[in-house]
């Protein structure tokens, strides 16, 4: 390598590095807003703005959906395992809505309550034919060892490990 | 090794045996992607949460991961012409970023289509659909810099520099998913220990990422050879690998 193309490598790694820097000091100071939710037991902290529309992400607790006679609205508790949020809906909940899901509600905290007015599911990386879905849950009590939202279940079991 | 790959990467020698081998790209392509396409929309079960609307997985999963392998090759070679000044690094750049953007774009349709019906809306401010959007401002930003300047070598530096700098993009697309909470799911593919998808399923989604890099190749190699000829048009090799016309003409009256 001539010196001149040592001094252009050089060049290149130090561009490389320091762009990084600079992205890894943008999000450092970002923080929690590049978050795209916040947690039922973040909420329950009082880390949640209080005065603001925001988004709680959690698992649907089965048995906790409760729907209006007449109405669309409905009410039902997320969980992180660690917190629990109660959301009242007005509106149509998406196809993956169900118990022990997980969902992402975007709206405003009024008193306890998560006022939704958009609720989102949130779809997890298994994916398997209606068949062996069954025998899964079968083997294992009832109850589906994945695909019940496992992805934010793995995602709230690390941020209960290290909560910020 | 190092006289070798410098007489494969001179121009008259790439135009040669790319000549050979970038049809046969282009039918392993056809191959896979015709018979993952096939195999992936008939011949698996559906899935026991979403259905048919699964069967996007087929078409975004391997646009999505090309999108991001394009970019860091076109990187690559933009050091690599940034660094050594190799003309065939640059002409490969260049050749990269359209289908890099194409698969982007890709990636990002099928992905708002799946979000509809899965998630319950086209677009959400993620961290993961953020960064893809980026990713694709990116090509588009190295494309439109690259064209921008009239002086080929000064634009084909400009070019690179946007390139590497983007790069840093990359592993925040792919990290996206873990590091904040995000409405996109875990990465499905390369999660290690228990495969995240069903055998059934997972055969046709390798022959389509596969069928992908095939046609990237292809269309990477077939986009070289043509800007390397506009290149070098005036270069006597040329002349002789294309034929001249009236040089040919001249001969036949000859005769």
């Amino acid at each position: 390598m001539s010196p001149k193309q040592q001094t252009r490598l050089v060049f290149v790694v130090a561009l490389v590095i320091g762009v990084s820097l600079a992205a890894f000091l943008v999000f450092k100071a970002l923080g929690q807003n590049m978050m795209y939710f916040y947690q039922p037991s973040q909420v329950a902290a009082g880390e949640a703005p209080t005065d603001q529309r925001f988004r709680v992400g959690g698992l649907v607790v089965p048995g906790s959906v409760s729907r209006s006679k007449d109405t669309l609205a409905v009410d039902f508790d997320v969980t992180d395992n660690v917190g629990t949020t109660t959301v009242r809906f007005n509106g149509i909940l998406p196809d993956l809505f169900r118990e022990g899901q997980g969902i992402i509600a975007h709206g405003k905290l009024k008193g306890d309550v998560f006022e939704a007015d958009k609720v989102l599911a949130k779809h997890d990386e298994n994916y398997m034919p209606p068949e062996i879905a069954d025998a899964l849950k079968k083997s294992n009590d009832g109850v589906m060892p994945f695909g019940d939202g496992k992805g934010m279940a793995r995602k709230v079991m690390t941020n209960e490990v290290q909560p910020k | 090794m190092w006289s070798f790959l410098h007489r494969l990467s001179s121009p008259p020698t790439f135009y040669r045996w790319s000549g050979v081998i970038t049809p046969i790209f282009a039918v392993i392509a056809a191959a896979l992607l015709l018979v993952g396409t096939v195999w992936g929309l008939a011949f698996t079960p559906t899935d026991y949460q979403q259905g048919d609307s699964f069967r996007i997985i087929y078409v975004h999963v391997p646009a999505a991961m090309l999108s991001l392998s394009v970019y860091m090759a076109m990187a690559f070679s933009a050091a690599i012409f940034l660094i050594w000044r190799i003309k065939l690094a640059d002409v490969f750049a260049a050749s990269f970023a359209p289908v890099g953007a194409a698969f982007t774009l890709l990636a990002l349709v099928t992905g708002s289509i799946w979000g509809r019906p899965t998630w319950g809306t086209w677009w959400e401010w993620d961290a993961r659909l953020t960064s893809e959007l980026i990713l694709l401002f990116l090509y588009l930003g190295v494309m439109a810099l690259r064209s921008s300047l009239p002086e080929r070598n000064q634009a084909a530096r400009a070019a690179a520099l946007l390139a590497i700098v983007g790069v840093v993009n990359v592993p925040i697309i792919h990290f996206s998913v873990e590091w904040w909470n995000s409405l996109h799911q875990g990465s499905t593919v390369s999660k290690l220990g228990r495969p995240a998808i069903d055998p059934s399923m997972a055969t046709p989604l390798y022959l389509m990422i596969f069928g992908f890099m095939f046609f990237w190749l292809a269309n990477a190699f077939s986009r070289a050879r043509v800007e390397i000829v506009d290149r070098e048009q005036n270069k006597r090799w040329v002349r002789e690998a294309l034929g001249d016309k009236a040089e040919m003409q001249r001969r036949a009256g000859e005769k």
